[in-house]
């Protein structure tokens, strides 16, 4: 018995909390000297640290307390005076101490909040999230299960094991649990996460792509009864690796939870996994036995008091708030909402201003990119990040354009060009031998021509049949290979035929 | 040539009138004759020792700069990792495991060019104070075979006294290096917390765990404690300032003036008669020389001993959980059907004895939500009322005394089965781990009801550990003079040879 | 006088990840209450505004630089290892689920 997700929002009231973790792009690991580099032959960036040979000791990362640090001001955080690490204990293959260096109750930030505003019935809204922490974390080895049917763990005969990745710097930031979202919920958490993400690139703390996991997302939703004021049993969702799916993930969660309620049953507190292809989250491990982490204080570091001077002079230098700067370049360049969402949620607008520093003027910088260029990207089923095209290249197409060098049209074979990888705008060009004819002389040669071929249509256009004109402008650019502009073609035929040419 | 100091080799390898290879040789060749009844060594290695000692000769041939010990013999207790030997921590977890990488101690040590004889025995992961718990065998006192040397650096502390080797290294976290060093007659010393990395140490309890020197003479230990200490950007809590000259303070032996604290709560009562009698003889030599005596009252170090037994399993339950069977060690139960679960379980069950899982589930449960405020938080609450009793009596005293054990060295298995018994063998040790300050044991003489070396150990402030040598260095001149030389000389002749 | 069940100790075993016997789970819960009687002791004291130490040394702000030093090589690296396959470490199947 399936509801419908407006049913579930007039009976249940959402609450929700988001537990996202970013891999920082310092080049050592948190604990120790190996590189960070990803994509190295398994097991070569090691060391007796990160491998946790017996002996070895972690020394703290310096770039990655200054990471955190940004990342809590810039989340409106306090910074504590003084935090400590702690360890979390619990065994698992991927985790060689069989403990991870966290924090626990001495975070390094702690109370800020992000504000993010969505689209809702009665116009733009803006919701509050606070963040009650952030901290400092180690990320785990990798494990390759081999056996079973689909590589994931279950029925695996044996895994193997990569600690390349053990050790790499991780940034947890848990929100406090966000009511009053109601139906908008889905939206406002990824609102939520997009700004994370936009925030965290700003501060270029983090190459911040989900897809690849340097941004990692759980979500944790439950539901209680329109009106009560007491929490409904919550469930954790994992492997959640897009901001559409941090939407998903969240609806879907609130109808199975609505579904399970309405039918009298209880919702189990468990964690679950997000399944990208149904859109639906499926029962992991139970989280009512949770495991006692035995937390206590880390006795191999010694705790970290940032200098409160130090602090100001990182808070002085945070780049402009991405809200803050989205409005201004709405302002700056004139555009609707509707068309700064586009450019927004298509994550291009890093790109078309960089476009717009070079010196295109915004609107065809956008056209650009979110027509023409994000077409390319959708066939190809890459993202426009990774196409060879870059905000240098079309700036100098839009130039090319505007001194009438390129057509529209031409231009688009010069965009296909250099995302083909033939180098940039000025080298497909001259490879393509890609020229507007503007000789008005030549356009008549090939006008004349075409009229002798065409002798009845240019006929018709004379006595005042002018859609006929269609077909000769047609052979006059077939003529001139495309390389004339039609409106031109268009003038001068007319003129030719005795017509008036605007 | 054995019976010699470190010191006193050192000035003959300088004259040239002994290799290091000669020398290297004698003391392998002692090793071969008597250690199958001390059992003091794990791992001899004997290619590696003769290498070395064949190249620090070949450079003082050259006549490079050496430093003044090279090519001097040590023993080096297996909690330290060193490239490429066998290093067990006296447990079959790590039977047969080759670190790829030199602790920094040992770094230190082959740069002084020091030649590393081999490893020596040691309770397992470093818990135990006799070295019986060393999943290979008990090592036994020079002074008499059927006793236990203490420990857990039994091992090293049994090689300098039958003179396998004239220095060794061992490591401290509750008395296991001055412990041992009493029960055996010698000197060892466990440096200020911090001042000697631990990057590469074995871990059994990070807040309290310390290498430190061991040697037949203060001298030596000086020398040795020179070597090792100093800061390591590799290990987070070593201290980065000035170090104190341990050397220069063990040849000045010179303690008129100084005031020394005699701390009330460790002696008398539960200290063996010949103990307490040795201990205050050494007080009153010490105020023959020109010291004053004081007492101090520490009432805090009542509950040091139930504050350590808290926070060293709770600590090393989270240090030993990477013995896993996965990424070095023993593995066992790997068969079909297996589960890394279940092999995690079995070999650590296999791997682990029987102290050692004794402290890893006290330490599991010390830790325990529901129970940390009790027990872990509470203990480390105490650590902090042992600071501040220490810091009292440091303002009244330059340094404080105790003796290093309430026994002399006791019977093998006489107290493997009751932990307490053994546990409360530290009482007078385990004040100085817990507010990280260091600590010297050195001989006070035999005791008169068994004839067994009783210890005197010495206490002093964080990075003051000079004053340890001063005070030793005056002490041992003083009752060197009344014995007619130093305690290990009286020790029972082992083995054929020489 | 504290004590621990046997089968409180194997919950502690289970949670250390040691197999033990059921001699040593009933020896080591009989040894138990005397040991904790003992280190009970840490309650008998007023601590009230007493700040816990964790670190003797009051040593702050230790860091390293954000730089990259050699690794071992992968043979160092599995050169301890009980098992390994493709410069990986190979592990028996995993039952379990990752945090």
């Amino acid at each position: 018995m399936a509801i419908s997700y407006d049913d579930v929002v007039a009976k249940y009231d959402p609450v929700f909390g988001l537990e996202v973790h970013v891999e920082l792009n310092t080049e050592s690991k948190m604990f120790c000297s190996c590189s960070t580099i990803f994509g190295g032959e398994p097991n070569t960036q090691t060391c007796p640290v990160c491998l946790a040979l017996p002996g070895a000791l972690p020394v703290v990362n310096a770039a990655a307390i200054e990471s955190t640090i940004k990342i809590g001001l810039a989340l409106n955080c306090q910074i504590a005076p003084r935090s400590r690490f702690a360890r979390k204990n619990y065994f698992y293959p991927d985790m060689p101490k069989n403990f991870q260096i966290s924090q626990y109750d001495e975070p390094i930030c702690f109370d800020g909040y992000v504000d993010v505003e969505i689209d809702t019935d009665e116009g733009a809204k803006t919701f509050r999230i606070e963040v009650e922490r952030v901290h400092m974390e180690e990320d785990t080895g990798k494990s390759l299960h081999v056996g079973g049917a689909t590589g994931r763990i279950h029925g695996a005969d044996y895994s193997l094991l990569d600690y390349n990745r053990a050790g790499i710097p991780l940034v947890e930031i848990v929100t406090k649990i966000v009511p009053g979202t109601g139906k908008y919920a889905p939206e406002v958490a990824r609102a939520y996460v997009a700004e994370l993400r936009d925030i965290l690139r700003g501060l270029g703390v983090s190459d911040v792509k989900m897809e690849q996991g340097s941004l990692r997302c759980d979500a944790n939703v439950s539901l209680k009864p329109m009106g009560s004021d007491v929490l409904g049993t919550r469930s954790e969702t994992k492997n959640v690796n897009s901001l559409r799916s941090v939407e998903r993930a969240i609806r879907g969660e609130m109808i199975r939870h609505a579904e399970l309620l309405d039918a009298g049953k209880k919702v189990k507190q468990e964690t679950r996994h997000f399944q990208e292809d149904t859109g639906l989250t499926r029962s992991g491990r139970s989280k009512e036995q949770a495991e006692d982490y035995r937390y206590f204080p880390e006795p191999d570091l010694v705790p970290v008091v940032p200098d409160a001077a130090w602090i100001e002079e990182l808070r002085a230098a945070l780049p402009e708030r991405p809200s803050i700067r989205r409005k201004r370049l709405q302002e700056e360049w004139q555009v609707l909402d509707k068309e700064m969402s586009a450019m927004v949620n298509a994550d291009l607008l890093d790109i078309v201003e960089a476009t717009v520093l070079l010196g295109s003027d915004p609107t065809k910088a956008r056209s650009w990119w979110l027509g023409e260029i994000s077409r390319v990207a959708n066939e190809q089923n890459v993202s426009v990040r990774e196409l060879s095209i870059t905000p240098k290249d079309v700036a100098a197409i839009v130039a090319l354009v505007n001194s009438g060098e390129l057509t529209d049209k031409l231009a688009r074979a010069v965009v296909e060009g250099v995302i083909a990888g033939e180098g940039t705008p000025a080298e497909v060009v001259t490879k393509r031998g890609i020229k507007v004819v503007n000789d008005d002389g030549a356009l008549m040669a090939a006008i004349e021509k075409v009229c002798g071929e065409q002798a009845e249509t240019a006929e018709k256009v004379r006595s005042g049949h002018l859609p006929a004109a269609g077909a000769l402008i047609g052979a006059v650019m077939k003529e001139t290979k495309g390389q004339a502009d039609a409106a031109r073609v268009r003038e001068l035929l007319l003129g030719h035929l005795g017509q008036a040419t605007s | 040539m054995i019976k010699q100091s470190a010191a006193e080799m050192a000035q003959a390898l300088a004259k040239g009138e002994v290799t290091s290879t000669s020398l290297t040789q004698a003391h392998l060749d002692r090793i071969a004759d008597v250690d199958p009844s001390v059992k003091a060594f794990l791992h001899v290695d004997a290619e590696g020792a003769l290498a070395q000692a064949k190249n620090i000769d070949a450079k003082r041939s050259a006549g490079e700069k050496l430093h003044p010990l090279a090519g001097i013999p040590l023993a080096l207790k297996d909690v330290l990792a060193q490239e490429g030997v066998p290093t067990t921590a006296g447990s079959k977890i790590l039977q047969g495991w080759k670190p790829p990488y030199d602790s920094t101690v040992v770094t230190k040590l082959k740069a002084a060019g020091l030649v590393i004889l081999g490893k020596t025995n040691m309770d397992e992961f470093a818990m135990g104070s006799s070295t019986e718990n060393s999943a290979y065998g008990p090592t036994f006192n020079p002074w008499d075979l059927t006793r236990t040397p203490g420990g857990s650096s039994g091992g090293s502390a049994a090689a300098v006294s039958s003179f396998e080797a004239p220095l060794a290294i061992g490591s401290d976290t509750g008395g296991s290096i001055r412990q041992p060093a009493a029960l055996t007659g010698i000197v060892g010393v466990r440096p200020t917390y911090g001042a000697v990395s631990r990057y590469g140490l074995i871990a059994y309890s990070s807040s309290l765990d310390q290498a430190g020197p061991i040697g037949r003479t203060v001298l030596d230990t000086a020398m040795l404690h020179d070597v090792i200490a100093g800061y390591d950007p590799k290990d987070a809590t070593s201290v980065n300032g000035a170090f104190p000259d341990v050397i220069a303070a063990a040849r000045s032996s010179d303690v008129k003036g100084m005031k020394i604290g005699v701390i009330k709560q460790l002696q008398g009562e539960g200290y063996q008669n010949g103990v307490q009698a040795r201990f205050d003889e050494s007080l009153q030599v010490l105020a023959s020389l020109g010291a004053q005596i004081v007492e101090v009252d520490c009432p805090s170090f009542e509950f040091a001993l139930a504050a350590y037994y808290l926070i060293a399993p709770s600590e090393c339950s989270s240090n030993l959980a990477r013995f896993d069977a996965m990424r070095y060690g023993l593995r066992v139960g790997d068969s079909d059907g297996a589960s890394a679960e279940s092999v995690m379980n079995a070999t650590r069950n296999a791997g682990f004895g029987h102290e050692v899982k004794r402290r890893i589930i006290l330490g599991t449960y010390a830790l325990s939500s529901g129970y940390y405020d009790a027990y872990y938080g509470s203990a480390q609450k105490i650590r902090t009322l042992i600071i501040q009793d220490y810091a009292k009596a440091f303002a009244q005293a330059d340094v404080l005394v105790s003796p290093t054990a309430p026994t002399t060295a006791f019977k093998i298995g006489e107290k493997s089965n009751d932990p307490i018994a053994m546990y409360l063998g530290d009482v007078a040790t385990i004040p100085v781990n817990l507010a990280g300050i260091c600590g010297m044991s050195l001989p006070a003489g035999l005791a008169d009801e068994d004839q067994l070396p009783v210890g005197f150990q010495i206490m002093a402030p964080a990075m003051q550990d000079h004053r340890l040598y001063q005070v030793g260095s005056a002490l041992e001149g003083a009752l060197v003079d009344k014995w007619g030389g130093h305690l290990i000389s009286k020790v029972p002749a082992l083995g054929g040879a020489k | 006088m504290s004590s621990l069940s046997r089968d409180d100790v194997a919950k502690l075993a289970a949670l250390a990840r040691i197999e033990m016997s059921e001699e040593e789970l009933t020896n080591l819960a009989s040894q138990f209450g005397m040991i904790l009687d003992a280190v009970a002791r840490v309650q008998e004291v007023n601590l009230d505004g007493v700040v816990a130490t964790s670190h003797p040394q009051p040593i702050v702000n230790v860091f390293r630089a954000d730089v990259v030093l050699p690794s071992l090589t992968s043979e160092q690296a599995l050169s301890g290892a009980p098992a390994q396959e493709e410069d990986r470490f190979r592990v028996p199947q995993i039952l379990g689920e990752a945090e």
